[in-house]
């Protein structure tokens, strides 16, 4: 049913991401599908990587090692941005369409009142989009 | 200065399409310095935090004393800024206008210099925005409030200071020649607007985008200290740098948001009666301040970029319109002689030393120059977070050259205008009206001017939110040490401080004091700035040569 799950990766908050991970590990396993990775950063110099290309070759690695432990395809895609805070949903909702993906799961956490003024990435991406999206969130 | 070369061509196997590459090589500051390690990272009430400790502490603790002495000890603290501010422009008037002669020569210098050919954010970096995107936001964030208020201020009262031949005529004025008179008010309007403010930003900008986009450094003042100070940026020399920026940058703002909202009052006044009063003013802020955080939340591009082409679009308008209806040709034929006459009295009012019209001087061009440095820290650093792919050249061009001839547009069409009505057709009102009013009674001789007026209003309100949503990206991300993908509240936040600060000092009073003492800011920051001119030098000197 699915051919190309989309995740995306906050390279600078990989503990959140954890339980989500294994999650996506199932099910590209289970649909035998490609998993593509995306990040997006800053153009300014980070907390992960001082240019967008460090920021690339640190998702590349991190998608080898994911590959190691789930077996599956993997690649990646960055995106830079001015203001990638501000534009984050709008960069995934573009890469859904670059990519050609048939799923997206992303880690999101719980609802909140702040969601009413700010909603969360996961909320938004999935009234923006054709695909189907997952939204893992932390384990009680 | 260590530094290696890293090649910035992405990876064979996987290149991806959203990134501007490839880069071109870069020569990156080795550093070990991670940005956002002395952050603290929490979630309150749901809502999560990143932020520099020791900036972000200090300098709200310093901000709020400042506020509360202010507030509180109104008449005794008044005097007290009054004199440090007197003592700066007076007896250091020269150090301003020599430092900001030194950043002119530097500018101009880096146009026709090899230098110029090196690209901020690696020699193959693409643009981030259009050529009218950046403009716009660039001369939004750095001028456009006091175009409108001193676009026909400043010509009419330095036309009139010459005329009369007083102590606070330009260059000793031109007494009872109204011809004279005229140019060298223009003259000495522009100078005020022209190429010295934009070359105070240039410096700024260039140096920031320079350390954070080619080096790899946080975008944040302390990084333009690099070249100096090495790794101790990263400690108490570095934070003192920043705290300066968020004081700087948040008493500019706020006095201003505050005498912004009586001006804008006063305005509203005048043309729709509406009551000058507490209420409307402090509804002015927070209106302001609302459509300041939707701007911030959308983001740079969606928010500010967007709000700053509708400013663009709506005082070309304006201006066009003024020229179409007011004395065309004077107009026309004057920009071309305000800008001979600005280049012809330019060495003359740019002189640092043994100036005979001291109080013009000092009163003027050193307020000024300490203003507009005051200023630079965040108009500086906005410039530099859109500036990433244009080469130095294409920078200096457009932050230099191309805004000083708007400004000689701008103040040609207003304060030509207005002089021509006070001369021509010896209207008075112009001239006697308040400050805040002169922009409306000048409007009021021309067709429209119902309509005309309220554009002046609306372009004032919107020129007041893009200064305050740039002013809070950029507060937000010194106080994150130059995060700038720090979380949305804080920016919220920082908005929020801005109107309830402005009003604050607007209903408890001590605006003008406060903000006399944002413009002391200026000292301290004259000196880092000449040192970022070095650091300039340094960091564009170690660049790969661009072909």
């Amino acid at each position: 049913m699915f051919n190309n799950i989309m995740v995306p990766v906050d390279l600078a908050h990989l503990e959140t991401l954890e339980p989500a991970l294994d999650v996506v590990a199932d099910m590209g396993k289970r649909y035998d599908a490609r998993i593509t990775y995306v990040g997006i950063t800053a153009n300014t110099p980070t907390s992960v990587a001082r240019t967008p290309q460090e920021y690339e070759q640190k998702l590349d690695a991190f998608a080898q090692e994911r590959h190691q432990v789930h077996g599956q395809p993997v690649s990646i895609k960055v995106y830079s941005s001015t203001d990638p805070v501000a534009n984050v949903d709008d960069l995934l909702v573009k890469a859904i369409k670059e990519i050609g993906t048939d799923l997206v799961m992303m880690a999101t956490h719980l609802p909140r009142h702040l969601d009413i003024v700010m909603p969360s990435h996961g909320g938004k991406v999935a009234t923006h989009t054709d695909a189907s999206v997952f939204l893992i969130r932390p384990a009680k | 200065m260590d530094n290696k070369s890293q090649d910035k061509s992405p990876d064979d196997k996987a290149p991806s399409e959203g990134i501007p590459a490839p880069e071109g090589p870069a020569n990156l500051i080795d550093t070990d310095y991670v940005i956002g390690q002395d952050n603290i990272t929490t979630t309150t009430m749901g809502v999560n935090l990143d932020l520099h400790g020791k900036v972000f502490t200090i300098s709200s603790i310093v901000v709020l004393l400042f506020v509360i002495l202010t507030l509180a000890l109104q008449d005794e603290i008044a005097p007290v800024y009054d004199a440090v501010f007197g003592f700066l422009t007076g007896n250091l008037a020269w150090f301003f206008i020599l430092a900001a002669n030194i950043f002119v020569i530097l500018c101009i210098g880096l146009i026709f210099s090899p230098l110029g050919k090196i690209r901020i954010g690696g020699a193959d970096a693409k643009p981030d925005f259009t050529y009218m995107g950046w403009f716009s936001m660039l001369f939004a964030a750095g001028m456009g409030i006091g175009l409108m208020f001193y676009g026909v201020n400043e010509p009419l009262t330095h036309f009139g200071t010459s005329f009369d031949g007083g102590s606070w005529a330009p260059l000793g004025g031109a007494e009872g020649d109204e011809a004279g008179a005229a140019a060298l008010g223009m003259a000495a309007t522009i100078f005020h607007w022209g190429l010295h403010p934009w070359a105070i930003y240039a410096v700024v900008a260039l140096s920031l985008a320079l350390f954070a986009f080619n080096k790899g450094l946080p975008l944040s003042m302390r990084s333009v200290f690099y070249p100096i100070l090495g790794e101790r940026v990263w400690g108490w020399p570095g934070h003192l740098i920043d705290i300066l920026a968020v004081f700087a940058t948040l008493f500019g703002l706020t006095t201003s948001l505050g005498l912004g909202a009586t001006q804008a009052a006063a305005g509203m006044t005048y043309l729709f009666g509406a009551p000058e009063t507490d209420v409307t003013m402090i509804l002015l802020i927070i209106g302001i301040t609302i459509i300041a955080i939707c701007s911030i939340l959308a983001g740079v591009d969606k928010g500010v970029q967007l709000l700053s082409k509708i400013n663009i679009a709506m005082a070309a308008a304006l201006l066009f319109f003024v020229i179409a209806v007011g004395p065309t040709l004077l107009i026309a034929t004057g920009f071309f002689e305000n800008l001979l006459n600005y280049v012809v009295h330019l060495p003359a009012l740019s002189n640092p030393f043994g100036r005979e019209d001291a109080n013009f001087s000092q009163g003027w061009t050193a307020f000024y120059w300490a203003w507009w440095i005051s200023w630079s820290p965040y108009v500086g650093m906005f410039i530099a977070r859109v500036s990433r792919g244009r080469t130095v050249r294409e920078f200096m061009v457009s932050v230099l050259l191309v805004p000083s001839i708007v400004s000689v547009l701008w103040m040609t069409t207003f304060g030509g205008t207005a002089i021509d009505q006070y001369l021509s057709q010896g209207i008075e009102a112009v001239r006697d009206a308040g400050i805040d009013l002169q922009l409306f009674v000048m409007l009021e001789q021309l067709p429209l001017s119902q309509i005309t007026s309220f554009v002046a209003i609306v372009l004032v309100i919107v020129f007041f939110v893009t200064s305050s949503d740039s002013g809070s990206l950029v507060i937000d991300s010194i106080t994150a040490g130059g995060k700038v993908d720090a979380p949305k509240p804080q920016r919220v936040f920082w908005a929020i401080i801005e109107g309830a600060l402005a009003i604050a000092l607007l209903l408890g009073g001590g605006l003008t004091a406060l903000q006399t003492m944002a413009v002391s800011t200026g000292f301290p920051f004259t000196i880092i700035l000449l040192v970022a001119c070095y650091a300039i030098i340094k960091g564009l000197m170690s660049e790969p040569k661009a072909v």
